[in-house]
């Protein structure tokens, strides 16, 4: 019995020591806004990581060296913490629960893929953290989630400006699809694809509809299953590491037709893993870095200087994120002492932006915190370059 | 009728990667009664070795040498650096614990830990991205009405098939062979007889590494895209095809690797791709219900 007190008394004095522990690293300094981010930057898709935190540095950078940023007459300097989410569902929501109890960040930048973006959005918005991520595209993320918006447009836009693009580009009148199960964006975009492909050209016009796991390297017997069917194209949902192996594998097995791709492509690193097997094929996607005009082109000259190669989306979605996040913190008109109070002020204004004009277009926001913006489709040219091709606006 | 010609090819080509790795599980097991859970991430070193090799040492940023060459002179490097790293690894890991007479149930945790340390090592050293593994070949697409094959997928089947007859003599008909299972068969009496079997231990995982080595390097060029993580779940999938061949017989290592790659392609050929894995193991498991010592394995009395 006394043992069992004693090692009772233990562990409280261990969880008081903790709580002042929480208590000391929470108060900080009162010129400085903290801001987090869950990023991945080990995992599948480590470049997507970098991209972020690069785009996040630069914004810091910029502001910072003009002494801060500006809110209410009083220069606040910023500090981003970064947290690794390993591109894992599970390692996302632990990530947002150390930034938001740990570091006591003001507002949280990302998750960036979808698988991600959900838990982590319940966590945030179940903290009363004001969440927004850059790059998810399933409606999921924000939905019923007052504290949690995103700079990217949805799949159910998403979803039909690829079926309509394929159906013109191509003159396809049938299709094939491969997605990966285990990852909500890839799986959600595949089904608003089939539903609306079928919608379009009657029952059964997607073909082949088949799936594969995260960790797979192998897709031929999908491949070999959807060849024989003989779509007119294969749309393909999947992150840009497992595209270049299914494109190479679908080659290997004969398949000369084109391929669809989504957002997930989009990444600086694609062409290196893909390589020659990529060119020609076209996906839909946030913006277009060859031929960008005004901000976007001083925003992608400024990255590949500092950076040496072209931010993809995820670069500039980060990037208009988080602005958009110190645009709220400015509207908010000063800063509460309070994490609590100033989490409420941030979240009240970015839910009252209407109108942003960021590098990847204009937007505006809908009631569920969800902008309304213009998608591109991108061709990849002879040189790996990512050319746009069309622009569909809502 | 021409899809399943062309998912036998496929199932060939990804049994040949299963039974390629389950013969370096069931090598170790078969002499050390070890199951060397760190024989995925070899593989994965393995990978990373022929990448290293093909790039920065014969390739475009060292020698420069013709792809022949690179191939010709890239296989056995890779085997042999691949087969250095078992080595070490059994120096520095399981050959102490076997000194102090630790019981098998800590060195399959030290093997554990040793892939785990592979893994993030790895990761430490490289980094997360993934590296792009470089066209060695000029690729052939062989077409047979819709049945296509490449010269890759020919050379992998074949690699498997000679590796499985070259272990399977190697095991069979020559004295080091014997020794090998002479140390499987007793331990303690075998040193007495005068075998050294620290050398026959040594040699064993020499060649469950090389090949493991040469997986590797042909993975690399089937699949493209390495990553520190690429081992682990093909690795755990090909001990699991070891055990249902009947860990420990080279034979239903490699029956056991076909079994599983051929299972895995059929199911996805005739049931919707999500149940893969679902049914797969599901009939694997039955398999073991029905004989638990695996397809070739015979039970084995344990000696007090």
């Amino acid at each position: 019995m006394k043992a069992l007190l004693g090692k009772f008394g233990l562990m409280v004095a261990l969880l008081l020591v903790s709580a002042f522990m929480l208590v000391g690293c929470g108060g900080g300094d009162s010129d400085t806004i903290k801001i987090g981010f869950n990023i991945p930057m080990t995992g599948d898709i480590p470049k997507v990581g970098e991209a972020s935190k690069y785009a996040a540095e630069m914004l810091k950078e910029d502001i910072n060296s003009k002494g801060g940023l500006e809110v209410g007459g009083k220069k606040y300097k910023l500090e981003f913490v970064y947290e690794d989410n390993e591109s894992k569902a599970e390692s996302a929501v632990n990530a947002a629960l150390k930034l938001i109890e740990q570091d006591q960040v003001a507002a949280i930048v990302g998750p960036n893929s979808s698988k991600q973006a959900v838990p982590a959005g319940g966590t945030c918005n179940d903290n009363r953290v004001p969440m927004i991520s850059p790059w998810s595209t399933n409606p999921d993320t924000t939905k019923d989630r007052p504290w949690v918006f995103r700079a990217a447009f949805l799949d159910p836009f998403q979803g039909p400006v690829a079926v309509n693009f394929s159906a013109k580009q191509f003159g396809a009148k049938t299709a094939g699809v491969l997605f990966d199960i285990s990852n909500d964006y890839s799986k959600g975009l595949a089904e608003i694809f089939r539903d609306e492909w079928n919608k379009k050209f009657g029952d059964g016009a997607v073909v082949a509809f088949e799936s594969h796991g995260t960790k797979d390297q192998d897709f031929s017997a999908q491949l070999t299953k959807i060849v024989a069917a003989k779509p007119d194209f294969i749309f393909v949902p999947d992150n840009y590491n497992q595209v270049a192996l299914i494109i190479k594998q679908a080659h290997d097995l004969g398949w000369t037709g084109p391929f669809m791709g989504s957002d997930a492509w989009g990444s600086a690193e694609l062409m290196t893993l893909c390589g020659d097997d990529c060119k020609g094929q076209f996906f839909s996607t946030h913006y277009a870095a060859a031929g960008a005009k005004g901000d976007t082109k001083v925003f992608i000259d400024r990255y590949t200087k500092k950076y040496g190669y072209t931010p993809d989306d995820v670069a500039a979605l980060t990037w208009d994120a988080t602005r958009l996040v110190l645009q709220a913190i400015q509207d908010a008109g000063s800063v509460d002492s309070d994490i609590h109070k100033e989490r409420k002020a941030i979240r009240d204004s970015l839910s009252s932006v209407k109108q942003f004009a960021g590098v990847t277009g204009n937007m505006k926001f809908d009631a569920q915190g969800d902008p309304i913006k213009c998608a591109v489709v991108v061709r990849i040219d002879e040189n790996g370059q990512f050319v746009f091709a069309e622009s569909v606006c809502p | 009728m021409e899809a399943l010609f062309q998912n036998i090819i496929n199932a060939l080509q990804w049994g040949s990667f299963y039974a390629l790795i389950a013969l370096g599980y069931t090598l170790v097991y078969g002499v050390l009664l070890l199951i060397n859970f760190a024989h995925g991430d070899i593989f994965m070193v393995g990978a990373y070795i022929a990448f290293g090799v093909s790039v920065f040492v014969l390739g475009t940023q060292g020698l420069g040498l013709p792809n022949w060459a690179i191939l010709a002179c890239g296989v056995p490097l890779t085997m042999i650096l691949t087969a250095g790293v078992g080595v070490t690894l059994e120096r520095i890991a399981y050959r102490p614990l076997r000194r102090k007479g630790a019981h098998r149930l800590y060195v399959v945790i030290t093997a554990l830990m040793c892939g785990l340390i592979l893994e993030n090592g790895n990761l430490a050293l490289l980094g997360a991205s993934r590296k792009k593994f470089p066209e060695l070949m000029e690729k052939a697409v062989w077409t047979f009405g819709n049945v296509s094959v490449t010269n890759l997928k020919v050379i992998v089947i074949v690699a498997a098939f000679a590796t499985f007859a070259f272990l399977n003599f190697i095991v069979t008909r020559t004295r080091i062979g014997m020794a090998m299972r002479a140390v499987s068969y007793d331990k303690f009496a075998i040193p007495l007889m005068g075998i050294p079997v620290d050398s026959v231990i040594v040699f064993t995982f020499v060649l469950g590494s090389g090949f493991a080595g040469l997986a590797g390097m042909l993975f690399a060029m089937s699949y493209p895209i390495l990553e520190p993580y690429m081992g682990a779940l093909i690795g755990w999938k090909a001990f699991i095809a070891a055990v249902v061949g009947g860990i420990g017989d080279i034979r239903g290592a490699f029956v056991g690797g076909f079994l599983l790659g051929f299972i895995e392609i059929l199911v996805v050929a005739f049931f919707p791709s999500t149940f893969r894995d679902l049914i797969a193991f599901s009939i694997l498991l039955l398999i073991l219900w029905i004989k638990p010592t695996g397809l070739f394995g015979v039970a084995r009395h344990q000696k007090i």
